[in-house]
């Protein structure tokens, strides 16, 4: 059924109603009596040994009623910030993991790692306190360059030559012959530059406790609260997780950036138990911009090997990643799980094999940032393949058509480690080439050079794997949770529902989405049915959002509540019309019995079950409401088509991006309003990565792209009028036959601009981002 | 991997930003008296553009504060001041280590030369530093411009005090 609000329909934003009228409620809308106001005191050096540190002054001043430094929450046994996911070196050893105490104690090695934390009545009064905590410090030497930080000097005790873990994936056997077999090879050098998330929201936490219970609530910017309440728990001592309730209520994006367990709200619960006040912190954007976990920093030599006609034979990829100055939550797996298994791209590249080296520099955190590792593989492949069409003499299209693993072929088993379901990469090229006029490029770009205007055109066809994830093949490969997904559908009395995900809105329209699912299946009112997210005390448990998985494992564990709630209802419905089970059918939110025209709704079914007169109780329970936790069997592959067509002003090396095709696969969707919206968002950012972003530490490791001033974000006028369009392999293996579109928009788009920049130039490369002055000197060949 | 050191070096023009600068100003005093006044703190003081104080604590050391701006970032600092190579009335160079709380800090290293051109004195400098904190994360971009302004400033009021005397 298509209804105005079912499967499939463009229904406007339930959240949008309070979010454009000011009427959110987000963490810093917070407020409680008596609450204190935390500042943390952060370290300018890059590196340095932590001589002492005195918070007599702050402590005298007028407001401030506490001030304590790492050693005060070391004293009371507050564990370090953990890594969720252990990856193993080449000859078999676990990785890295250097102590990350979540305030420092000995050492300091990044700018902006919390030192100190001031509590006062006022956030005034917090801030000249901070102002007056002073420390000496002993300046050692920094590693900010990644190519040369393996054998610098080294910053964590346990970590020689500052390397987390040297990691391999596929057969390098198998793939060093297909390169002597070779009739071509193909190589590049590739930088994938650094980024900062930039939430709009930034993060922050009010932390509570009531002493007569100890019970501990944490309000808190997370994309995930059942595992920052596990985290928080079980590895760092806050509390018993029973006694500990996360709340993540309205959050203004994450990107990945909110999955992770930070300082600052380990801090702040802590300490509001030991004052038993309440605590409030905001991030200021500085704070952000030094404190929030980073993205991508990626240096890659990466080289496909081909036959003549272009037939890709194998390819050999090595990469440096930047893993900061210590590991944030998921840091490892990102360069390695989510970046080495999808080198195969939607090619039946025989053979593969994958290389990559993490290590520390003294710079902050990187970790997941939409995408996670597939913008990375994505680039290498995508640029890789373009780069030998046009050494080849070949059409980007043909050469990838010639390579694409065919419908025919799944599932398709990958040489590095995954098993693609379904797919069909020809239907998405073909009908993006369509959308973009390719037959038309050659004179689009003679028009443009009468103009004095270079054009370029560039493709990529990314895949991800996404709906994150078997638990059991992550915990096989070192993930340290599982990741199904927990849901729970309440019928009320009078037949609204109430849906609890263990999943998190921080932007995505879940409450939608999900909604859309349930009503459409129970055949209620949209408007009667509530989606409740981010509260341990609410639903039974989650995982959280990231990995475009909310949808696929979230919204296949509502399905499978919901199909229990409909079970049950049957059941009730055949007492209530006095038939059977087998006799009774249910459409569009009404039983009725086969061949007869006895039937009732599902609301009345509801009332039977809390109001049980007429009911079998004998064999069946009052009440009418059932929980489901599903774990996929597999990954989920959206896949697609960008194509990307520039114009450079050679006089100024100002890019203009005049087209934009995203021709996406995300199986069965739900609402293609809010598909379009991630797609939109997902593709300003991977342009932004392109021509505009870029995070830059000075050599003497402070960040002098720390403010708007100097960090280019992406503005509308930067971007063009998308086209977005879909097509549809329904996913094999779950419910909804839905793949994920939370990231594809990044995953895909970076690679299609500088195809088609480098196209435009006629260079082999240009580094990201292709701001004006980087385009000038590739045109000088500088 | 020295092959994207190489890459990245020559596109990210703006990474590895340290602040150099040079100048020359001609002084319209002999040199001996220009020397003299360069290591008076009261005029030092008067000189320096948002100067509270200056202490002489010794020929080779210099305490003062000042309040400065580097594009939004305003802020109370102390600096001190070391001089080397001492060698009157013809050069000395000058460790500087400024302060300013929790907006950050800088620290550099100045040459200073005095040449003897007629009735006047030619004054040259060179200067490296860099900064860290809020001032790297704000202002880097702005610190040579403002590096320039402060020393104009300096030496502009500097000659004014024998401005009469031409």
């Amino acid at each position: 059924m298509t209804s105005e609000t079912g499967i499939g329909a463009a229904v406007k934003r339930k959240e949008d109603a309070r979010f454009i009228t000011g009427a959110g409620h987000y963490t810093d809308d917070i407020n409680q009596p008596g609450q204190l106001y935390a500042v943390f005191v952060r370290s300018m050096y890059p590196r340095a040994e932590i001589r002492s540190i005195d918070v007599s002054s702050a402590l005298a001043m007028e407001g401030v009623v506490a001030a304590y430094t790492g050693a005060d929450l070391a004293a009371d046994e507050i564990g370090d910030l953990p890594c969720g996911w252990m990856v193993k070196s080449k000859d078999g050893s676990d990785m890295i993991q250097p102590p990350h105490p979540p305030v420092a104690v000995s050492v300091v090695n990044y700018v902006g790692e919390p030192y100190a934390m001031v509590v006062a009545e006022t956030l005034q009064a917090a801030r000249d306190g901070a102002e007056a905590v002073t420390a000496d410090f002993n300046e050692l030497p920094v590693v900010v360059d990644l190519a040369s930080a393996h054998g610098a000097d080294q910053i964590h005790e346990a970590a020689p030559g500052n390397q987390c873990y040297d990691w391999e994936l596929g057969d390098r056997e198998a793939t060093d012959a297909a390169f002597a077999s070779a009739d071509h090879v193909t190589s590049l050098d590739i930088v994938n530059n650094r980024l900062i998330p930039n939430a709009m929201e930034p993060r922050a936490a009010v932390g509570m406790y009531e002493a007569a219970t100890g019970n501990y609530t944490l309000y808190t910017t997370s994309q995930n609260p059942h595992l920052e309440r596990l985290i928080l728990a079980a590895f760092v001592n806050v509390a018993a997780e029973s006694k500990l309730r996360v709340v993540s209520p309205d959050v203004g994006g994450g990107f990945g950036s909110k999955i992770f367990v930070y300082a600052e709200e380990t801090a702040v619960i802590w300490a509001a138990g030991k004052l038993a006040r309440a605590i409030k912190w905001r991030a200021d954007r500085s704070e952000s911009f030094l404190a929030d976990a980073h993205g991508r920093d990626h240096l890659t030599k990466a080289e496909l090997a081909l036959k003549a006609d272009g037939t890709f034979v194998g390819l050999r990829v090595k990469t440096v990643a930047n893993m900061g100055a210590y590991l944030s939550l998921f840091a490892s797996s990102v360069p390695t799980y989510l970046y080495g298994t999808l080198l195969a791209g939607q090619y039946r590249t025989p053979a593969i094999y994958v290389e990559v080296q993490s290590v520390f520099t003294n710079t902050a955190p990187v970790d997941a940032y939409r995408g996670a590792g597939r913008p990375e593989a994505t680039y290498v492949v995508e640029r890789l393949v373009e780069t030998a069409a046009r050494e080849l003499g070949k059409d980007p299209a043909d050469i990838r058509r010639l390579n694409f693993i065919q419908p025919e072929d799944f599932p398709y088993e990958t040489p590095v480690a995954l098993t693609y379901d379904t797919g069909d990469y020809d239907a998405s090229l073909k009908k993006a080439i369509e959308l973009i006029g390719y037959d038309g490029f050659a004179e689009r770009k003679a028009s443009s050079e009468a103009n004095g205007k270079k054009r370029g055109i560039g493709f990529s066809c990314y895949i991800e794997a996404c709906g994150l994830a078997p638990s059991q093949v992550a915990l096989s490969l070192g993930a340290g949770v599982g990741l199904f997904e927990s849901a729970e559908v309440r019928v009320d009395v009078t037949g609204s529902v109430s849906v609890m995900t263990g999943c998190h809105s921080h932007g995505q329209g879940h409450e939608t989405t999900f909604a859309q699912i349930v009503s459409d299946k129970l055949g209620i009112p949209f408007e009667n049915v509530d989606v409740v997210h981010g509260d341990t005390g609410r639903s039974d448990y989650g995982l959280g959002t990231y990995g475009s998985r909310s949808l696929v494992v979230g919204g296949s564990a509502i399905v499978k509540a919901t199909d229990k709630v409909i079970a049950k209802s049957r059941k009730i419905a055949a007492h209530m019309l006095e038939s059977t089970e087998e006799n009774v059918d249910f459409e569009e939110g009404t039983f009725s019995v086969t061949d007869s025209n006895q039937s009732i709704t599902f609301p009345e079914v509801a009332f039977s079950a809390y109001v049980p007169g007429n009911y079998p109780l004998d064999e069946l329970e009052p009440g009418l409401s059932e929980k489901a936790f599903y774990d996929p069997e597999n990954f989920t592959y959206p896949a697609g088509a960008h194509i990307c067509e520039v114009e450079v002003d050679p006089e100024t090396g100002k890019v203009e991006i005049v087209n934009f095709v995203a021709v996406d696969d995300f199986g069965e969707i739900i609402n293609p309003m809010i598909v379009a919206g991630q797609v939109h968002g997902g593709l300003a950012q991977g342009i932004g990565q392109a021509l505009l972003e870029h995070a830059i530490y000075d050599e003497s490791g402070q960040l002098v792209t720390g403010s708007y001033m100097d960090y280019t974000m992406p503005r509308a006028d930067d971007m063009p009028n998308f086209v977005v369009d879909t097509t549809v392999t329904p996913c094999t293996h779950n419910p909804l036959g839905a793949k994920g579109c939370g990231e594809a928009g990044a995953i895909g788009s970076t690679a299609a601009v500088m195809n088609a920049l480098t196209d435009a130039l006629g260079v082999v490369d240009v580094p990201m981002p292709a701001t004006p002055e980087t385009v000038w000197r590739a045109m000088e060949g500088e | 991997m020295e092959d994207y050191a190489r890459v990245v070096d020559r596109f990210v023009g703006f990474g590895g930003r340290t602040l150099e600068q040079s100048g020359q100003y001609r002084i319209p005093a002999a040199r001996a008296v220009v020397w003299d006044a360069l290591n008076d703190a009261d005029v030092l003081a008067a000189c320096i553009e948002g100067c509270e104080s200056v202490t002489k604590l010794s020929d080779h050391r210099f305490d003062a504060n000042i309040t400065a701006k580097l594009g939004p970032v305003k802020t109370k600092f102390k600096a001190t001041i070391e001089v080397s190579d001492r060698n009157p009335p013809q050069s000395y160079s000058l460790e500087v280590s400024v302060k300013g709380g929790m907006q950050g800090f800088g620290k550099g290293r100045a040459e200073v030369e005095l040449a003897e051109d007629q009735n006047a004195t030619l004054l040259s400098y060179r200067v490296e530093g860099n900064v860290g904190g809020k001032l790297a994360q704000m202002g880097s971009r702005l610190i040579t411009a403002a590096g320039r302004k402060m020393a104009d400033g300096f030496f502009s009021k500097f000659s004014e005090r024998w401005a009469d005397t031409i």
